[in-house]
């Protein structure tokens, strides 16, 4: 799948397979309390499945300042 | 996941209530809590003219939005920082938003009012972007109110930026901040116009969902400043105790607001309050700390400039000599 990070600075990074959201996040060392993670323009909830070929994008809520 | 209202697909997770929602039950809960802490806080009603501060982030566009659904008398005020295209983006954010929602919204433009913007301000005072900027910040929002008649003054601060700012507080015992750390400030009287803060009790990223969910454009590129503000490590230092403890960053804040806070108040504010000089807002000097730092400002680059002036005459004569 396509992992689309704004934090805020934007990155696109390639993940294999498909995973949980949550695993997801613990693998990039993201804190889901600081994300939120969406796809096609959904929210998408910790215990929901990213497939191989989704484009996933994590924006994160936190800024500075 | 399943919304813990209607039983649909949730959409948005929230650990710290134990509950999920679908969409149009995460927008209530979601407004719920604002339309409660407006009344718990009595912070306005519907005969208040109330002047939100505009960045053009998720906070404050979220806040305008929300408060003119629920019906409230709210315009908006955008103050142009002069920080790059950062500044010039914020801005473009906000006059979208209220076009298209027809909203009427004020802005001020710091280098046109005081001949610098942040950046330049920093620069002469060899002072960090952010100290200048809050208090200028702060100051114009009030001073525009008050000319301007409102009844309040909103900002957009929510849950980490108030646990932020107290975990701040708290490290370096600013027992003064600290009793006067609250989300709503009430007028002292004079030109002192009532704040408050209707998304304290709202996280960064349930403001950020709200404004996703409601299509609202806001800015999501950070000021170059912030990333040496002390708030982001705070910031992440709760984030990573909320993930572990769920609800940790409410309850820090809230027991903090009624059992610690109210021990504070006792002498803490024995100063007394008079009109600056220069501008006539309420301050414990002769000059207010915005005023002070703007003359500061204006002299050091007088000084500057005259320093400039005599040496350029100086190497002309020296060139000129050797010719
Ligand atoms: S990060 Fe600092 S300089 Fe940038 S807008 Fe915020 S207060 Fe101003
Ligand atoms: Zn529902
Ligand atoms: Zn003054």
């Amino acid at each position: 799948m396509k992992v689309i990070i704004r934090n805020p600075k934007r990155r696109e990074i390639e993940v294999e397979g498909k995973r949980q959201v949550r695993d997801l996040l613990r693998e990039l060392n993201l804190n889901p309390e600081s994300v939120l993670v969406i796809r096609n323009g959904a929210l998408l909830t910790r215990d929901e499945m990213a497939e191989a070929g989704d484009t996933i994008e994590i924006l994160s809520a936190i800024s500075g300042g | 996941m399943r919304c813990i209202k209607c039983g649909e697909k949730a959409i948005m997770e929230l650990p710290r209530h134990n509950s999920a929602f679908c969409k149009p039950d995460y927008l209530e809960y979601f407004e719920t809590q604002v339309a409660r802490v407006i009344r718990r806080h009595r912070m306005f009603d519907r005969n208040d003219r109330i002047l939100v501060g505009v960045s053009g982030g998720k906070d404050s566009l979220s806040l305008w939005h929300v408060l003119a659904r629920m019906g409230y008398k709210a315009a908006g005020l955008h103050i142009h920082l002069g920080i790059g295209e950062y500044s010039s983006l914020s801005y473009e954010k906000a006059l979208c938003f209220s076009r298209q929602r027809g909203l009427e919204l004020f802005t001020v433009d710091l280098a046109k009012e005081h001949g610098m913007n942040v950046t330049e301000l920093s620069r002469t005072l060899r002072r960090a972007p952010c100290s200048g900027c809050g208090l200028s910040k702060r100051y114009i929002l009030n001073r525009e109110a008050y000319e301007r008649g409102f009844d309040t003054v909103a900002t957009g601060h929510n849950l980490d930026d108030e646990t932020a700012v107290l975990l701040g507080n708290i490290l370096h015992w600013q027992i003064r901040h600290l009793a006067r750390q609250s989300p709503v400030l009430p007028s002292t009287g004079g030109r002192l116009v009532k704040r408050v803060k209707p998304l304290f009790m709202l996280t960064e990223r349930e403001t950020a969902a709200y404004a996703l969910l409601h299509g609202i454009d806001y800015i999501v590129e950070e000021c170059p400043n912030a990333l040496k503000a002390k708030s982001l490590l705070y910031k992440d230092a709760l984030a990573r105790i909320e993930a572990e403890s769920p609800g940790a960053k409410q309850r820090f804040l809230t027991h903090f607001l009624q059992d610690a806070q109210p021990r504070l108040q006792v002498g803490a504010d024995d100063h007394v309050l008079r009109d600056c000089v220069a501008c006539g807002q309420p301050t414990t000097a002769e000059l207010c700390a915005f005023c002070r730092m703007w003359r500061q400002a204006s002299e050091r680059a007088e000084k500057r400039k005259r320093y400039r002036e005599t040496a350029s005459a100086r190497e002309m004569k020296t060139a000129g000599e050797q010719s």
